[in-house]
């Protein structure tokens, strides 16, 4: 039997759902509520059969169904309560919520704090403009996962893969072991932009060519696919006339990126951040909206999920300490400002006490690859207070910075923090 | 071989077909209506602007301007009577500079000649003030508080729906490929499914027409150009405009416009490109963006991302000279019985405003049958109400409740981004027309219409369709004959099932 007012509660069963839900529950939030819309715990991780999963968090590499499992059984064990096939339809700033099921109908209740672990969607055709037909077999990749792995079936047996994803990479290897034809993968930017890992062993361990500054610029066939007419492209990302090429296949698989499913946190007037398409975060993960915090794939795209269950870990506290009403003193905010080739940093900003309390982790992604000895730097005008070094930077794979606790003083006198990227 | 002698034979079930239909279910008469496709309004009707045009483009005396006003006339009932959904928010033609001003005065003249209610000329600040993110450059505009928009799915399925109610029978799947004659009179058509006899056969094959009339020998010279239109639809959430607004018309056509749906998208297009191909509904990069730069001419502000669809139509655009002397328009609407065939009602070139004139064409269509001596006899338990099925999305959160209440089925979100449930979409496959195919589903429901675009749905849609059809998923088509999303069982399976055999 539901209650009608919550501590705190979760939307989206991810793995940032679950985590924040197990911590939340950790940090002494008595009544915990997940509301999910499919009919199991897990989110995008059930489809997700392959391995890479945990090799953080766990130093093991786990299928995603077994790295879920972990915390699914953890939520059970907890006494977490689980409302599944249930979708989350309204939510307002007074942290009222409104959600359907079949088994429940429609259910209204209330939550002293709510998480958000919506998790993203994948970018379709007409984000793209992709011009031609508009017959069957145009399949984003995630959706060809779902097909082949939880529904067992093939989408198509000769495949093209638009756009160098991780998840059209990890598709590309899938349909090719199930004997599925895979022609080659298209990539406009002049980099990958998924990982590097999942190159090597996707797609060069299998043959399968990757073509770096291509497109598709036509789908042909009425209904079903026939061909895609595939470009070269200029600096400009536009077509090179004369390089047209026409490849015989009856699949499209897009890859070609992913925006945080924000919906319903508009509806509670949750304010978004433009690049990242997620909430604009302070260092516990608290949106804009007091009592509204924010977890995983609906604040930005991870290309790992163990940073995902960390970040939800910490909103899961957040949110259990603000239903506790233990509320820290509030030292006012300094904004995190993107530097040189730096595309954006979350958290947007952090709490000046933060600091007293431990090191702040920042996350963030470059806007273009340098495969080359670099540094990452937090600076406070013109003092620099963090500083780490990488081999290579790439905007496919996310870099992680912390501010020690010892930039505590010049964090109280600074106006906003910096994060660039330096050679050497 | 179906044996039954039909008294009237409809070839063509888009939206001119569909209401003939359910105009001539009113009367006893043996009616068939028969379609090529998977389903009813997959030709032009599937894929337009959707605008109930007050009637101020036509030509004044056409026939196009006759249907158009009667038409938009009968829309209020119409829409009432079979839960279309439509909304009579007027539209405008705005002029940008000072330069395009004397146009406005020119249509307002025409209007006035075909008998247009309701129309207005209104300044630029006023515009500004009713549609703030219209470019400043604005000059003036011509309001028409008759026009409106309507779903266009709706449009074809209600009336074809209502027919059935009233005793049409519809084949699916079924192609004309010629007249039966006896002498100078049809006494039927031969389909893909073999004879179909009747004493009367309607063309309303739409692009096809021409080829359709020509199987009677009738208008050799005339014929239908496909004209291309693309458009781009926006995300709700992102952008709401509340006005339909029209550039100035160019020769061609009446320009890129910007317009709102009545599921609250904002689209704009159509560009008008001839073609060759009847069937080449692709859209292209030039294309594209022609629509994107006439449209920014009307809203400076529009952002591109926020784009989450492009499709294409075709016009049916014919060459055929208005019948009255002295009327110069040269691609009129052919609406008759032919003096050197019987038992043909000969329709073409139906283009724009064919959506608002679907309802007057059906009306003119009964009158000729009668002018031609046909006794229609109406029936007594004729029934005109078709009324629409819930749509959980716009209903009032109480209501949501009941009805979840009163079938679980509606508390299940199948379409995440347009609230699609699994009980809405129960009920279009175990409609009086089921819908068989993905497409036909989304017609139906405007799922997978939203910003993932079937991304989410796809799957459990295919479920669904092949679980209540009682088919393999691997039967289940986007839209018939030749368009299955899936190939084969994974190894995995195929393993299990061979093991199960054994
Ligand atoms: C195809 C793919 C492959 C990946 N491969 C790897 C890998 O190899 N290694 C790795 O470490 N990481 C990988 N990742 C990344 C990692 O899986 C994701 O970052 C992680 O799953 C994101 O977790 P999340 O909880 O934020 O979102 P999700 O897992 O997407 O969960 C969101 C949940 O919220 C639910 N939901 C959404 N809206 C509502 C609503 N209104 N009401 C109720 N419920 C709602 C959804 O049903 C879903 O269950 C991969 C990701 C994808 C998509
Ligand atoms: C870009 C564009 C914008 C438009 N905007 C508007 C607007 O805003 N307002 C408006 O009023 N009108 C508009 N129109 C016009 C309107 O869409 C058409 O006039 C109307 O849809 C025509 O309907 P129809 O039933 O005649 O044709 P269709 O919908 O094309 O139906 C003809 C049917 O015949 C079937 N058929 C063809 N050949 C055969 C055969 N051999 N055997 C069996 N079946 C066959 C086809 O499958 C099809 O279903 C627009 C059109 C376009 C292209």
């Amino acid at each position: 039997m539901l209650k009608q007012m919550y501590d705190v509660v979760v939307i989206g069963s991810g793995p940032a759902g679950l985590a924040a839900a197990v911590e939340a529950k950790k940090q002494g939030a008595e009544d915990v509520l997940v509301i999910e819309r499919a009919q199991e715990l897990g989110g995008i991780l059930q489809q997700c059969i392959h391995n890479g999963f945990g090799v953080e968090i766990f130093k093991e590499d786990l299928p995603g169904p077994a790295y879920a499992q972990r915390f699914i059984d953890e939520v059970y064990q907890l006494g977490v309560e689980i409302l599944l096939d249930a979708m989350v339809l309204d939510l307002s700033s007074g942290r009222r919520i409104y959600a359907t099921s079949s088994q429940s109908g429609i259910v209204e209740l209330s939550a002293r704090a709510v998480v958000l672990a919506m998790g993203c969607r994948e970018r379709t055709r007409a984000q793209i403009h992709l011009p031609g037909s508009r017959p069957a077999g145009v399949y984003t990749a995630g959706t060809a996962q779902r097909f082949v792995n939880i529904e067992g079936y093939m989408p198509g047996s000769r495949c093209v893969v638009l756009g160098s994803g991780d998840i059209g990479m990890i598709m590309a290897r899938r349909l090719t072991f199930e004997g599925a034809q895979v022609e080659r993968v298209l990539e406009i930017m002049p980099f990958l932009t998924g990982l590097m890992r999942n190159y090597v062993q996707c797609l060069r361990d299998f043959d399968i060519p990757l073509q770096l500054r291509h497109t598709v610029s036509r789908i042909v066939g009425n209904n079903r696919v026939e061909a895609v007419e595939v470009v070269q492209v200029n600096e400009n990302r536009e077509p090179i006339a004369g390089t047209e090429e026409v490849i015989p296949c009856d699949t499209l698989l897009l890859s070609v990126g992913l925006i945080p499913e924000n919906e319903l946190s508009r509806k509670a007037g949750v304010a978004l951040d433009p690049i990242t398409g997620g909430p604009y975060v302070d260092e516990r993960m608290q949106t804009n909206i007091s009592g509204i915090f924010a977890a995983g794939n609906v604040v930005h795209v991870y290309d790992l999920v163990d940073w995902v269950t960390e970040a939800a870990y910490l909103a899961g506290r957040s949110a259990a300490h603000y239903a506790l009403e233990e509320r820290r003193r509030f030292a006012g905010r300094v904004r995190l400002e993107s530097g040189n080739n730096v595309r954006y940093v979350v958290p947007h900003a952090i709490d000046r006490e933060s600091l007293a309390e431990a090191d702040q982790r920042l996350q963030l992604r470059v806007s273009e690859p340098i495969e080359e000895r670099v540094s990452v730097e937090v600076s406070a005008g013109e003092e620099r207070i963090a500083r780490s070094v990488h081999r290579y930077v790439r905007p496919g794979e996310m870099v992680s910075i912390d501010i020690p606790q010892k930039a505590y003083d010049t964090v109280q006198r600074a106006e906003s923090l910096r994060v660039s990227i330096r050679s050497g | 071989m179906n044996s039954k002698a039909y008294d009237v034979i409809i070839v063509g079930a888009g939206v001119v077909g569909c209401m003939i239909a359910r105009f001539l279910s009113r009367y006893k008469l043996d009616i068939l209506l028969i379609d090529k496709e998977a389903d009813l309004c997959m030709g032009t009707t599937a894929s337009n602007t959707a605008i109930i045009h007050a009637g101020y483009d036509p030509v004044p005396g056409s026939l196009k301007a006759a249907m158009n006003v009667r038409g938009n006339r009968m829309w209020d009932t119409l829409a009432a009577e079979l839960g279309i959904p439509f909304e009579r928010r007027g539209d405008y033609v705005v002029a940008v500079g000072k330069e395009e001003l004397p146009s406005l005065d020119a249509l307002y003249d025409k209007g006035m000649q075909n008998g247009v209610p309701g129309m207005l000329l209104i300044s630029g600040d006023e515009l500004r003030r009713r549609e703030p993110g219209i470019n400043p450059e604005v000059s003036g505009a011509l309001w028409a508080s008759t026009g409106g928009i309507a779903d266009p799915f709706a449009a074809a399925v209600a009336p074809a729906e209502n027919a059935v109610r009233n005793g049409v029978e519809v084949m699916l799947e079924t192609e004309f490929q010629g007249f039966l004659m006896d002498g100078s009179r049809v006494v039927g058509i031969q389909s893909s499914r073999g004879e179909l006899r009747s004493r009367w056969v309607v063309n309303s094959a739409g692009i096809y027409s021409d080829a359709v009339m020509h199987k009677a020998g009738i208008r050799p010279e005339f014929k239908i150009t496909p004209r291309r239109g693309e458009y781009y639809v926006f995300d709700r959430a992102d952008i709401a405009i509340n006005n339909v607004l029209f550039p100035v018309p160019t020769k061609v056509s009446k320009g890129i416009l910007v317009t709102t749906t009545v599921h609250g998208n904002t689209i704009i297009g159509p560009n008008a490109q001839n073609i060759d191909d009847k069937e080449d509904r692709s859209v292209t990069r030039e294309g594209l963006n022609e629509v994107w730069q006439g449209a920014r001419k009307l809203l400076p502000q529009l952002e591109l991302k926020h784009a989450i669809a492009v499709f294409a139509g075709l016009r049916p655009a014919g060459n055929a000279p208005c019948a009255t002397a002295g009327v110069d328009c040269k691609n009129d609407y052919i609406i008759e019985i032919p003096d050197s065939v019987s038992g043909l009602v000969n329709l073409g070139g139906i283009e724009s405003p064919g959506l608002v004139s679907a309802p007057a064409i059906a009306e003119r269509v009964v009158e000729l049958l009668q002018d031609a001596g046909e006794r229609l006899v109406e029936k007594h338990d004729w029934d005109p109400i078709r009324s629409p099925r819930p749509r959980f999305r716009e209903l009032p959160k109480e209501e949501q409740k009941i009805l979840v209440h009163n079938d679980p089925s509606y508390g299940r979100i199948v379409c995440r981004c347009e609230s699609v449930t699994e009980g809405e979409i129960l009920a279009e496959i175990r409609a009086p027309i089921p819908a068989r195919t993905y497409d036909a589903l989304k017609r139906r429901t405007w799922l997978g219409t939203g910003r993932c675009q079937g991304g989410f749905d796809i799957p459990r849609v295919v479920e669904i369709l092949s679980r209540e059809l009682g088919l393999s998923p691997l039967e289940m088509s986007k839209k018939g004959v030749g368009s299955r999303f899936l190939t084969r069982p994974t190894k995995e399976v195929e393993a299990d099932h061979a093991e199960a055999d054994v």
